[in-house]
Order: structure tokens, then C-alpha cells, then sequence
């Protein structure tokens, strides 16, 4: 290991913290300035050009706003914030990410030392706070402390199973100083981030699919943070195996390849929930069986043998009790059982996907694409921005109706294309994570779809496109409702509308006045033109959709019932 | 549901302030009441060992341990049934000197309870006794007739019926990784 010395050089701990940063690798933060924090942004003045740093307006938004820059770029996002409200704020975003294994290093001003434990002002305890929903919480109280913190936070958040890591910086290790070295981070005693198979489990994986009449692989975002894509692709094909994905596995295969027959869960599509309960042997590549994929898990693929491939090991049996684990990143351990697999056929199989999803495709997909009721569907506006961008676009989504209806009707070509809040289901993580998602990815053409209500939750963040100027497409689906939850009631209660009804602001003349141009449609007949208008403008662009009110996203599997219980239409 | 029984889970870890709760929090998510904790030293340079004694099964512990283990500065986590461990508690009982004189119990407890007279002064005695909690147990009922002035007992310290801390056939390996 190299030792970076920089000899007599005496800086502060703020600017210690920003070196660190840099040999890291970090060129962005999202941020928010305060009291307990401000040696640190006094310091980022001087490193202006090679720290872009973007001012958020809130600081759930820095937090959603990194999330969907670490999940488009695959680099750590990086959030400064200071110390009571200001690192209160970021916890929503940073339990998101724990569960959906986000790397974040999130950087909080903490009081100076000595009023540790005084409730001084602005004083919060965020280690222990965001414990619980994070990899890593530390303190770091002593300046000699910083490059060490900084390398073991982003040793830790991004290796093995992501996740977010919180620095928790107290005022006086910022403004003292120290002689700067830095030393990259590799290994740390007590943590194995990647799990080896064990060989006897790698051949087990391999004889059950090689006698496998009726294999079936679940792909999740495992794949997308193993980069593991193309090992997936070799895998699936030599096999022939056909393959559906978790919301959060929406990109990991192109939507065209011929051995993806589609989405996983509640609202997936019915081929995949229905073959569930009839492989012979399933194969769970990056996925984590949520309740929201699996159903009641005592009618769940009971009749099969089950592999699971993940790299961390408490999940392995956790929901699902399986016949082998795979443990160890995908990148590796897919080509390590593929190794040992015969190429198979599977015809019948494969087709009998494609007959069932006919079925879906006539009574629930067909007519949401090309809707032929008087208002326009949700579906249909994802289907024309779909088609309009080619299946080239990064496609962002709140929580809702809408991203149901994003991750059905979307069509993606390349991976890290979908991003979505999934375990945790945030409302208001669209607007911040497409900003994000961007600005991780600039060459690229993020679309946003947005419920009216979810767009409230950070709405904000218009403020932050407008001064960064970010350029985003936003596609706000307005069906006056908290459509999702309207569904349920439709569906559940008696169509008792408690509190779902919205009545919502101007949302054109509101983007209007964050200087973004706006439009909005009420009319089927004038979707193609505003959304080839929205994708031909330079610079962001905020799309209101007038969609039916009371729409239901079908197919659906009611919560805690069997993956085969699958409703299609009303 | 599987059958409920007394479990010792051990774990071993770095030495970090705020573990301990990190722990314990993992225990609570599950509903698992934590029957007794102790942290101390173990036989491995620098590597801390918490022994949790919890009744559960071994569905559930498996996963809890499991949740452990992905704590960035725990090492590892093990659990084992009571026959797997050989496990201690310590007591120290405070009653009155004037009460044990007249039921003339003194010699009875040293030599039936083996257990210690730690002080003794006109107005109390102070007796230790180590064992298992059952032992303990019979020891207090027959105390509480002369009446219990103090009571306090530790919690539980086990060790393996293994050869060596379990932990040392990890850090064998742990080179490996
Ligand atoms: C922060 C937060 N609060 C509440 C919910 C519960 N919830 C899930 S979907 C939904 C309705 C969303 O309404 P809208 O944003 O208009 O989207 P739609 O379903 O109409 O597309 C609600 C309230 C949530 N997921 N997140
Ligand atoms: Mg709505």
C-alpha cells in the first residue's frame, strides 16, 4: 500500500475532508449550508471548480438528489448537510437507500465537541439516529480522525452490498488543523464485503438447473450493482432461461431481449407471478423475496427448487427458505455456475410465458397503451414517451400509480435506466432523484413521471433545476388523486375516498415561475406533439398530463395473497 | 412455531463505542427480550465478546445473527442451546446478620449452597454465590424467609465446550477474503 504524503502541509479538517473527497474520486455534491457546517462550505469555496457542488432546497432533496445520482452513475453520492434539522432532514432519503442499497456518504456539521451531550443548539444525536438505517454512523471528533473516516466511509459504502454511511464532522475538528495524508481504504478486519461460494454449492446450482425442466431466474438490482449485465445475458441464454425482474431490476435486461418476459409483484406482469408456482426450479439472481414480489410466502413456489445468488448473506433464507445459496457477487458467481451448465432448450417453457402474457396483453395492456377511453390513460403517456425516446432514456419515477405504470410501460435498452424508490416506497423521491440522476449522467435523457400528490413532496427541488440548471423532463400524471391509495379504497373500502382527492396548484404556471417551460395537456390528441416538444427542448421541461381520475393500475395482486391470485380487470 | 429455549448468543467484535445498542436494537426489532448481557475481554487480542442469553428458536436466531454480522465492526456471531456452554452467574445477597444467626443457617449455606461469606458486621452479612440461575433461585427462596436486604446478580458468562473462542478458526481465514 501507497502511502500519499504531503510533508509539512498543516490544513484545516474541512479541508482536509475535501482532499479526501477528491481521492475518492467525488466531483459533485448535493448540499445545504449551516451554522455547524460552515468551515466545510467555507472551505469548498476555494475548491469550487473541482467540487461542483449543488444547492438543494431541502436537504431530503440532497439526499434523493444523490441517491439518483449514485444509482445512474454507480459512483457514491455525496451530501453535505449540517448538524439538528439540517441532518434530521436527510434520514427519509438515507433509510431509502439502506433498504435499496444505495451508496451514500452523507456528511453532517455536528456541534463542537465540548457542548457534546449539553443539547446545544442544533444538537442531535444523528449516529445513533441513523443507525439503524445505515452501513456505517461515525463521529469524527478529532481532525487526525477525517482522512481516515473519509476512506473507510467509502470503502464501506460502496463495496459489497451498498449502502449509505454517515459522518457525523463537529465543528471544532473542522476549523483545526493537521499535517494532510491520505490512504485509500481496502480492507477492514471485522467486514467481508463479498462472501466466497463455496464450490460445492456452485455445482449444486449448476445440477439442478442442468435437470431442470422448467427453470425460471428472478433478476433484482443485484445485477445492476454487480455490473454483472452481460455475465446475466451469457447466463440466461446458454440455459435458455427465461428471466422476469423486480422493480428495481426494471434496466438489468434490455425489454427486448427474447428470454425477458417482464415484471415481478403486486402490479408485475402475469406470466412472471403465474410461473412462479409452476417452475421446477427457481433462480433468484440479485433479488431479495420483498413481500411485495413474493405475496404470502406459504403459496409461494412451493413445488420448486430454489437457488438464491446473493452477495449478502443475511438474506439468504430470510424470507424464503432455499435449497442452495450462491454467495458472492453475481459478476463473479454467475459465470462461475454457467461454467458448469449445459446449453438447453426449453421452447415449450419459453412459449408458454409468451401465451399468458397475450392474455394480459389483451385485456389490461392493450387498452392502457392505446386508450380508447375519453381521458387519456396513465399508460398511454408512458407508451408515447417510451416510443418518442426510443427506449434510450433513464426513466425516473415517484411512488404511485405512476411508477407502476413507468416501470410497466417503459422500455429501456441498457442498464442503470430505472430508478425508483423501492423498499421504502418515498413519495417525493422522483423530482430530487431525476435532478440527481442527470446530473450523474449528463449525456443522458431523464424522464421523470410524477403523481400530483408525490410532486408536492418535493416540489422545491424546481428551485435547484432552476439555479444548477439541470435538464430534466418531468411528466406530471395529474389524476387529481392520491391515485394509488384511491385504488385500494376503490378496491378495499368500499369506495370510501378518505382524504385522496387533491386539489392542486397550477402546476404550468408554478414551473413558469422557476423559469422552467411548461405545458399542459388535456387532450389525447395533443400528447405526441407536447412530448416530441418536452424531448426537443433544450433545457427542462415540465409536461402536465391531464389523465383519467379514477384509473387502477391492473394486473394487481392483492397484499399477503398468493402470487396467482391475480386480479386483471375490474 | 418452533419450540422456545434458552440461547446463549455470542459475539465477537471490535471494541467501538455505541455497538452495544446496535445490538440490542436487533434484538428488539425481532421482539426478543434479552434475558441477560455481559461484555467483556475475550481469549483473542483486541476482539470484544458479548454474551446474550435470550430464549428464542433457531429460526429466529439464525437470522438475527446473521443481522449481527453485517454490523461493519462485529466480527462474528454465533448462538448455542444451554448443553453447548458452560455458562455461570454471580449473586451477592445482603441480609441481616441478627436474621441468619437465629435460624443458625450459616455453615448449612456455605457447605449445601457452596457459596461465600464475602462480610459480615453486627447489622449484615454479605454472601456470594456463583452457579446457574437455578441454583441462585433455590438459594434466594431460602434466604427470603430472613428477609433480603440487597440483591443483585450478574448476568450470564458462558463459554464453549470447544477447544478454542469459535472466533479463532475465522481469523484463520479471514486472510482469505
Ligand atoms: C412519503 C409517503 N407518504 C405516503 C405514502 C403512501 N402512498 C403511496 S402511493 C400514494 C399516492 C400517491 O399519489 P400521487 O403522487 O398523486 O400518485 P398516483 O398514485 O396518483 O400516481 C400514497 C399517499 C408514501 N408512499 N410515501
Ligand atoms: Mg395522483
Amino acid at each position: 500500500m501507497k502511502k500519499k504524503r504531503e510533508k509539512n502541509v498543516s490544513i484545516s479538517g474541512s479541508e482536509t475532508l475535501l482532499k479526501s473527497l477528491l481521492e475518492e474520486g467525488v466531483d459533485t455534491i448535493f448540499g445545504y449550508p449551516g451554522g455547524a457546517i460552515m468551515p466545510v462550505f467555507d472551505a469548498l469555496y476555494d475548491y469550487r471548480k473541482e467540487l461542483n457542488h449543488i444547492l438543494v432546497r431541502h436537504e431530503q432533496g440532497a439526499i434523493h438528489a444523490a441517491q439518483g445520482y449514485a444509482r445512474a452513475s454507480g459512483k457514491a453520492g455525496v451530501v453535505f448537510v449540517t448538524s439538528g434539522p439540517g441532518a434530521t432532514n436527510t434520514i427519509t432519503g438515507i433509510a431509502d437507500a439502506m433498504i435499496d442499497s444505495t451508496p451514500l456518504v452523507v456528511i453532517s456539521g455536528q456541534v463542537v465537541s465540548s457542548l457534546l451531550g449539553t443539547d446545544a443548539f442544533q444538537e442531535i444525536d444523528i449516529v445513533g439516529i441513523s443507525q439503524p438505517v445505515t452501513k456505517w454512523s461515525y463521529q469524527i471528533r478529532k481532525v487526525d480522525n477525517v482522512s481516515w473516516a473519509v476512506a473507510q466511509a467509502f470503502h464501506i459504502a460502496t463495496t459489497g452490498r451498498p449502502g449509505p454511511v454517515v459522518l457525523d464532522f463537529t465543528k471544532d475538528a473542522q476549523l483545526a488543523t493537521t499535517n494532510y495524508y491520505y490512504q485509500k481504504c481496502h480492507s477492514i478486519r471485522s467486514y467481508i464485503p463479498s462472501p466466497k461460494a463455496n464450490p460445492e454449492n456452485v455445482r449444486q446450482a449448476a445440477e439442478l438447473i442442468n435437470a431442470a425442466k422448467r427453470p425460471f431466474a428472478l433478476v433484482g438490482q443485484g445485477v445492476e450493482l454487480g455490473n454483472a449485465e452481460n455475465e446475466l445475458r451469457s447466463f440466461i441464454e446458454k440455459a435458455q432461461i427465461p428471466a422476469a425482474w423486480t422493480l428495481l431490476g426494471a434496466s438489468v435486461l434490455p425489454s427486448e431481449h427474447p428470454l425477458n418476459k417482464g415484471m415481478l409483484g403486486m402490479h408485475g406482469n402475469l406470466a412472471p407471478n403465474l410461473k412462479t408456482n409452476e417452475c421446477d426450479v427457481l433462480i433468484a439472481i440479485g433479488m431479495r423475496f420483498d413481500d411485495r414480489v413474493t405475496g404470502n410466502l406459504n403459496e409461494y413456489a412451493r413445488q420448486a427448487k430454489i437457488i438464491h445468488f446473493d452477495i449478502d448473506p443475511s438474506e439468504i433464507n430470510k424470507n424464503v427458505s432455499v435449497n442452495v445459496h450462491v454467495l458472492g457477487n453475481v459478476k463473479t458467481t454467475l459465470p462461475a455456475v454457467e461454467s458448469l451448465l449445459k446449453t438447453a432448450k426449453h421452447e415449450k417453457w419459453i412459449e408458454s410465458f409468451d401465451i399468458v402474457n397475450q392474455e394480459e396483453y389483451d385485456k389490461v395492456i392493450e387498452p392502457e397503451i392505446y386508450c380508447n377511453r375519453e381521458a387519456i390513460s396513465m399508460g398511454e403517456v408512458v407508451r408515447t414517451v417510451a416510443d418518442a425516446t426510443n427506449g434510450d432514456a433513464i426513466i425516473v419515477t415517484d411512488v404511485g400509480q405512476n411508477q407502476m405504470m413507468g416501470a410497466r410501460y417503459s422500455k429501456w435498452k441498457s442498464p442503470r435506466s430505472f430508478i425508483s424508490s423501492g423498499g421504502l416506497g418515498t413519495m417525493g423521491f422522483g423530482l430530487p432523484a431525476a435532478i440527481g440522476a442527470k446530473i450523474g449522467m449528463p449525456s443522458r435523457t431523464v424522464c421523470l413521471f410524477c403523481g400530483d400528490g408525490g410532486m408536492q413532496m418535493c416540489i422545491q427541488e424546481l428551485g435547484t433545476i432552476m439555479q444548477s440548471k439541470v435538464k430534466i423532463k418531468i411528466i406530471i400524471l395529474n389524476n387529481k388523486y392520491l391515485g394509488m391509495v384511491r385504488q385500494w379504497q376503490e378496491m378495499f373500502h368500499n369506495k370510501r375516498y378518505s382524504e385522496t382527492p387533491m386539489l392542486n396548484p397550477d402546476f404550468v404556471k408554478l414551473a413558469e415561475s422557476y423559469r422552467i417551460k411548461a405545458r399542459k395537456v388535456s387532450k389525447r390528441d395533443d400528447l405526441e406533439d407536447a412530448v416530441k416538444e418536452m424531448l426537443a427542448h433544450n433545457g427542462s421541461y415540465l409536461l402536465e398530463v391531464d389523465v383519467e381520475k379514477k384509473g387502477m393500475v391492473f394486473p394487481m395482486t392483492p397484499a399477503g395473497t398468493s402470487v396467482t391470485n391475480v386480479i386483471l380487470e375490474k | 412455531m418452533e419450540q422456545q429455549q434458552l440461547y446463549t448468543v455470542t459475539v465477537y467484535s471490535e471494541n467501538h463505542v455505541g455497538l452495544l445498542t446496535q445490538i440490542a436494537n436487533i434484538f428488539t426489532r425481532s421482539f426478543i427480550n434479552i434475558e441477560s448481557l455481559t461484555v467483556s475481554a475475550s481469549a483473542i487480542n483486541d476482539v470484544h465478546k458479548f454474551t446474550i442469553t435470550c430464549f428464542s428458536d433457531v429460526k429466529a436466531l439464525d437470522k438475527i445473527t446473521k443481522q449481527i454480522e453485517k454490523k461493519v465492526e462485529v466480527l462474528k456471531a454465533y448462538y448455542y442451546t444451554e448443553d453447548e456452554v458452560i455458562s455461570r452467574e454471580i449473586a451477592l445477597f445482603k441480609i441481616s446478620t441478627e436474621g441468619l444467626m437465629a435460624i443458625d443457617a450459616i455453615e448449612n449455606l456455605v457447605n449445601k449452597f457452596n457459596a461465600k461469606i464475602l462480610e459480615v458486621n453486627r447489622q449484615y452479612t454479605v454472601i456470594e454465590k456463583t452457579g446457574v440461575q437455578d441454583e441462585i433461585k433455590k438459594l434466594y427462596e431460602t434466604l427470603e424467609p430472613i428477609g433480603i436486604l440487597q440483591f443483585v446478580r450478574s448476568g450470564c458468562v458462558s463459554i464453549t465446550r470447544s477447544k478454542y473462542e469459535h472466533l479463532s478458526d475465522f481469523r484463520l481465514t479471514i486472510d482469505d477474503f
